[in-house]
């Protein structure tokens, strides 16, 4: 990889006001490449906007926002070949849906509907995952798996933010990411806040990614803010996870610096632990104006592509929007479904137990809380 | 009987006021009682049950800890053992699982494997249950984990009274005790909540209406639809109603008390059917009183399935009517 370059050297191409770094070999993609990035960044922003409001009107849950992950989390799944596997966690609605999840099972999940989180067949992302930092061990069992029973080249990239990597499970799946030499790629999303409690007071450290040195294998950190970055980073990790040089390990910890523009989740007010707008060194970072910027002044974007992308974006998400609104709560009877492969007699005792409370009472009886 | 004068002042409060009101006059009284976990300093918690105590205690006895649930009720374990009381939360019951080797590997059995040279005088608080429209993992009722385990106690109020009493006993306690808070009741409602400190004792069930045709045995969020079902029917059938309020120790006495006047009980929760506390309620009543009893045991309870996303919440729960229907099925057997 990156020849021996420091975790705390952050890997960034473009610059705050978005215009190309100079001194820094651009990453090899194409124009199109590009185009899609933006469109698919500027199309969490919009998804990310319109749920907070669905959310305000009641129409879905408590929803969690990726305001400011843009860049990040679809740079970082462009990386990904379509064999490769997305581990999320419960913000990456836009790393998942790169990944080929339509953005209607993430509506549905948190609109409380268990059918958001069956996932197609030849999708390659693991259900969402709302515990904090629980999922990096089944990342490493899944890519180990591949080793033992397949011949595969799969790569498993894990999401998990900040806070997540205080939990004792991260480490612990990373210590056996270098033990048993899994094609892994740890992506942490450092947006610096773990709900209240900021970064500085999650660790003692300046640089999660070094500790990657701890387990043995690389760590990078990354402007998680600047997209061609982010993918430079990403698609280095997953080259190496695929075929390492003799002398190196599968795993990568890849740090993505940065910022939760929004709350944390819907029912969090961020007013109350910090200031009204997020800092304005953070602000000027903000992916889409930044990567518009450095695809106009490169040449590879007009204000009329622009609109058209725009446009078109509204459209996607307006059919999006419509289908979920429109989905009704799934049958009752389905809390049963999946608990086991074969009901238990148990199991099958109550669900006619639910029949006949729903027949002798009728729904609304049933379901009157209040 | 809870330890407090009926004329003092008192104050409107609900249950997540209440634990505040609790937290902060305990922290007033001994300093060193301290309060732990995520979120809980400058954010005063997700639910805002530490609300104001960062901004009276400071950061040294209201601390905001990195992500780790495993470390927050270890380092308690710890703190307990060198004199502090600390009052770590679990920010949803159903993240506390990561610590669940410190509570009950060592806060549990710290003083039986010490043979008493150290106890672990701390208070696990935690918000649990349903009816909150909440996401996955937010609406977990698992106290049997708890109450299951020799050495913890497990104290779970439904009003803004209890709420504060209870709290002040356990931290008041020389045993850790889990202290589960019924996340859909914090704001239910409002009691009269006294200024001064007080205490409810734990181990005492609370009769909460009485009857003579059926007893219900319940606790924290089912206490109020239980009520609601044990009123719709009044007319028919007089039931009383039992709320456990401290999971362990289990108040035998009250429960068996009560199904010797009734002759027949029902016991509801929302946790699954299987393995839940019904169950040991109902064999502590076999123990005791079999041959009062005039009908099989009746549990109205969630059902042995892991706690539905939310669209479907209303139907896992137990409510008035499916209560109701518990209460007949016992009767008219």
């Amino acid at each position: 990889m990156s020849t021996l370059r420091q975790p705390s050297d952050r890997v960034q191409f473009i610059d705050t006001d978005g215009m190309p770094l100079e001194d820094v070999d651009h990453p090899s993609m194409t124009d199109d490449t590009m185009l899609e990035l933006y469109r698919d960044m500027y199309l969490a922003r919009r998804f990310d906007r319109r749920t907070v409001k669905l959310n305000r009107t009641g129409e879905i849950g408590s929803f969690p926002p990726l305001y400011g992950h843009e860049a990040a989390q679809v740079a970082s799944a462009h990386a990904l070949e379509p064999e490769d596997w997305v581990i999320p966690s419960y913000r990456d609605h836009a790393a998942l849906h790169v990944h080929g999840l339509d953005l209607g099972n993430i509506l549905l999940y948190y609109k409380g509907i268990e059918q958001g989180n069956a996932i197609p067949d030849d999708v390659n992302v693991f259900p969402i995952n709302g515990s904090v930092g629980s999922q990096p061990p089944h990342a490493v069992g899944l890519a180990w798996a591949d080793s033992l029973v397949n011949d595969s080249e799969s790569v498993y990239a894990c999401y998990f933010g900040d806070g997540a990597t205080s939990q004792g499970d991260v480490h612990e799946a990373m210590n056996f990411a270098g033990v048993f030499d899994t094609p892994n790629v740890f992506f942490c999303q450092n947006n610096q806040w773990a709900i209240s409690v900021p970064f500085e007071k999650q660790t003692a450290a300046d640089s999660l990614a070094s500790r990657a040195q701890g387990y043995g294998f690389e760590g990078i950190q990354v402007d998680g803010m600047d997209p061609l970055a982010v993918y430079d980073v990403m698609r280095t990790a997953v080259e190496k996870a695929k075929s390492p040089a003799d002398d190196e390990l599968r795993p990568t910890f890849i740090e993505a610096m940065l910022y939760r523009l929004g709350a944390h989740s819907t029912a969090d007010d961020p007013t109350k632990y910090r200031g009204d707008e997020p800092p304005e060194e953070w602000q000027e970072k903000d992916p889409i104006p930044r990567f518009r910027t450095y695809l106009i002044e490169t040449g590879r974007l007009d204000e009329e592509e622009d609109d058209a992308i725009r446009s078109s974006v509204e459209d996607e998400l307006a059919d999006v929007i419509e289908t979920v609104k429109s989905t009704e709560p799934p049958d009752p009877e389905q809390m049963f479904d999946h608990v086991y492969e074969e009901a238990t007699p148990l199991l099958e005792d109550q669900r006619e137990q639910l029949e006949y409370l729903r027949e002798t009472y009728g729904d609304d009886e049933l379901t009157d809380h209040e | 009987m809870a330890t407090t004068d009926s004329d003092q002042d008192t104050q409107s409060l609900t249950i997540v006021e209440s634990v505040q009101d609790g937290l902060r006059s305990e922290m007033a009284r001994d300093d060193d009682v301290i309060v732990l976990g995520e979120d809980v300093g400058q954010n005063g918690g997700v639910f805002r049950a530490t609300d104001g105590l960062y901004e009276e205690y400071g950061e040294d006895r209201v601390v905001d800890t990195p992500l780790a649930e495993s470390c927050i009720a270890g380092a308690a374990v710890g703190l307990a053992a060198h004199g502090m009381k600390p009052v770590p939360e679990m920010q949803f019951l159903g993240f506390s699982y990561p610590a669940f080797e410190q509570i009950i590997n060592h806060a549990a059995r710290l003083r039986a494997r010490s043979c008493g040279q150290y106890s672990c005088q701390m208070v696990i608080r935690t918000p649990y249950g349903g009816g909150i429209s909440a996401p996955e993992h937010h609406s977990e009722s698992t106290e049997t984990f708890f109450a299951h385990y020799p050495g913890l106690k497990v104290v779970v109020p439904s009003t803004p009274y209890d709420t504060k009493g209870l709290l002040t006993s356990a931290i008041r306690d020389p045993d850790p005790v889990v202290f589960l808070e019924p996340a859909r009741l914090y704001r239910g409602f409002k009691d009269e909540v006294p200024e001064e400190s007080y205490t409810v004792p734990i181990g005492d069930a609370a009769v909460r209406r009485e009857g003579s045709d059926v007893s219900v045995f319940t606790w924290g969020s089912m206490t109020p639809p239980t009520l609601e079902a044990a009123e719709n029917v009044e007319d028919e059938i007089s039931v009383e109603v039992v709320e456990l309020r401290s999971l362990s120790p289990l108040d035998t006495e009250t429960i068996v008390e009560s199904v010797k006047k009734t002759g027949r009980s029902a016991v509801v929760h929302e946790a699954p059917k299987s393995v839940g506390l019904g169950a040991e309620v109902t064999a502590r009543i076999q123990e005791e009183a079999l041959l009062y009893l005039e009908a099989p045991i009746e549990r109205v309870t969630g059902f042995d399935v892991p706690f539905p996303l939310y669209s479907l919440e209303e139907f896992y729960l137990p409510e008035a009517t499916r209560i109701e229907d518990g209460i007949r099925t016992v009767t008219e057997f």
